[in-house]
């Protein structure tokens, strides 16, 4: 392959040197979260020993030192999606609270009766309950754009439902079932012609390829940092700052407001409106480590090798009697869904596991995909930019494997 | 390669995998109740007749993991003939058997379906192995509405 650094990398990650069963680790379940690198857990590490206070509060010292290193990482993050600013940039939980923000922030202020929310077939749980829970709210109606057998939006339809009464779309860039990365310019350019803003939920395309919120255009934008090498517990919401201001806040108390009376309050400014409370300060340092660490390796490089890796994986699989792969849109990320003829996907993460390889099975939170492919559950094998060959190698002998134990 | 699973694959799950016995539509049945494991996707509907309080048949549909085929199907066999506070008896004593930490299991009163004692060692497949007990448990409590395991 490429000269990509893979080894290098490898040694980067503690957890990678695991023996899981007393068989080297080969996780392939980084779709559902993936490993910390060193830097990253001695940022916390370091934060923690030297310069923790809360944020934004004291005079001290340490306070400030606190407050300069959770700034300095939402700079990190502004410049990693290439924001506008800063204000632009909310801290959340992850992706999940990033997308009931906007639902229950933009979506209560805009949204009536009647109205409409485009989505699509492969969207997960996260992109489909919080509109289902504000149409409840609203009497808004939820549409839903088909995708066509091989995991790919049918554009047409998309654009069809845009209709006078759509007030937001809001899709997936890349799936986590299926891996397909959906024409989000198109999608973008196909909603903005008809005044409609788009929110993309990020949550699996921000590890596998370089993300511009402006060159997109897009009016929001979510992900969670423990699919980008980055702790658990952080994600960030991008918005458009017109929109951010525009919109009420999410939650009251500490920190969102700028002078409180009995009788009114004062909101801060942003980002501070949505951030109530003391923030997750340690997560947020490790999340910036780990935007430094993936800059030095490039994010278009970490494309290259993982589309390298997917084609390798996929032409292995292929040759496989009995394994149907679940998702083929040309356009894709590093996932490989697959399901084998007569045996459960149960049996083989089990099987996997025993081998040392972890794979995720079941519905992968994304339960009408299953539906439209007629299946209980895929088995899925999610690369990471430090997953190699030679552990794509290891996977198709495992499931060629566990298909001769099963006769 | 798979000396691991040994205790959780034995040869009995293969083979009530590969042909579940007693895997058919039930007409006229007298219970019939759906059981689903969300996380897994697992699903069968569990026919039976009952001759008072008899379980004349047992039989089922469906679709799961070998683990939970292999149990509705050794199930079905295992129940066919015994009276409703007998099967409740075995319900228990599988549910012991599966989740139970260290007690020693009682070989005789489980008979063939110690093949699934293995589970024990695997948190995370013990919801297949049990989803046929508490469909048929709902069965024969004369539950009507579907069994879930979350
Ligand atoms: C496409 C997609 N959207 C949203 C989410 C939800 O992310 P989180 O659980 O980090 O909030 C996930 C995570 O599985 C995902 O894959």
């Amino acid at each position: 392959m490429t000269n990509f650094p893979v080894e290098k990398i490898r040694a980067d990650f503690p957890i990678l040197a695991e023996k899981i069963r007393n068989k080297p680790l080969v996780y392939l379940d980084n779709a559902a979260t993936c490993q910390k690198p060193q830097p990253v857990i001695d940022s916390i590490v370091h934060l923690y020993s030297h310069d923790y206070a809360n944020v934004h509060r004291g005079v001290h010292t340490l306070s400030v030192r606190s407050t300069d290193k959770f700034e300095g990482a939402r700079t990190k993050v502004k410049n990693f999606i290439n924001a506008a600013s800063e204000k632009e940039i909310i801290f959340v939980k992850g992706t999940t609270e990033a997308i009931n923000l906007v639902a229950q922030t933009y979506g209560k202020a805009n949204i009536k009766a009647g109205d409409e929310i485009l989505i699509t077939a492969m969207e997960h749980h996260s992109n489909i309950v919080p509109w289902q829970i504000l149409c409840q709210q609203t009497g808004a109606l939820l549409k839903v754009a088909p995708i066509n057998l091989q995991g790919e939006l049918i554009f047409d339809e998309f654009e069809k439902l845009i209709s006078d009464k759509t007030r937001l779309v809001s899709v997936v860039h890349m799936s986590n079932a299926l891996g397909t990365i959906n024409p989000v310019k198109k999608i973008i350019a196909a909603a903005r012609a008809k005044g409609v803003p788009v929110l993309l939920d990020g949550a699996q395309a921000i590890p596998h390829m370089p993300v511009d919120v402006q060159d997109l255009d897009c009016d929001f934008y979510a992900f969670s940092g423990h699919k980008l090498y980055a702790p658990s517990g952080i994600g960030v919401l991008y918005g458009k700052q017109a929109l951010l201001e525009a919109m009420p806040p999410y939650q009251g108390g500490g920190d969102m407001i700028r002078k409180v009376t009995f009788e009114e309050t004062e909101y801060n400014v942003l980002p501070y409106k949505f951030e109530a409370g003391t923030p997750n300060i340690a997560d947020v340092v490790g999340l910036g480590a780990a935007l430094d660490y993936l800059n030095e390796i490039g994010m278009e490089n970490i494309a290259a090798y993982e589309s390298e890796l997917l084609a390798y994986a996929t032409e292995k699989a292929m040759q496989i009697k009995g394994l149907r792969i679940i998702g083929e849109a040309r356009q894709k990320g590093a996932i490989l869904g697959f399901v084998l003829d007569k045996i459960h996907p149960h049996d083989i993460g089990t099987m996997l596991d025993s081998l040392g390889i972890a794979v995720r099975a079941g519905h992968h939170c994304a339960m009408p995909v299953m539906d439209f492919f007629k299946v209980p559950a895929t088995a899925r094998a999610s690369f990471a930019m430090y997953n190699t060959k030679e552990e794509c190698d290891l996977l198709m002998n495992g499931i060629e494997s566990l298909i001769e134990v099963f006769g | 390669m798979f000396d691991d699973l040994r205790d959780l694959y034995q040869e009995v799950i293969f083979d009530h995998n590969r042909n579940p016995r007693n895997f058919r539509i039930m007409e006229n049945a007298d219970r019939q109740v759906e059981g689903f494991n969300p996380l897994c996707g697992d699903r069968l509907t569990l026919f039976l007749k009952m001759d008072g309080n008899v379980i004349a048949d047992a039989s089922f549909q469906g679709s799961g993991c070998a683990i939970s085929t292999a149990s509705v199907s050794l199930m079905t066999e295992i129940v066919k003939g015994k009276t409703e506070q007998e099967a409740e008896e075995l319900f228990k004593i599988f549910h012991e058997m599966t989740t139970g930490k260290d007690e020693e299991i009682n070989l005789e009163a489980v008979g063939k379906l110690a093949v699934l004692a293995g589970v024990r060692e695997y948190p995370a497949r013990v919801k297949c192995a049990t989803l046929a007990w508490h469909t048929l448990d709902a069965a024969l409590k004369n539950e009507q509405k579907p069994v879930s395991t979350e």
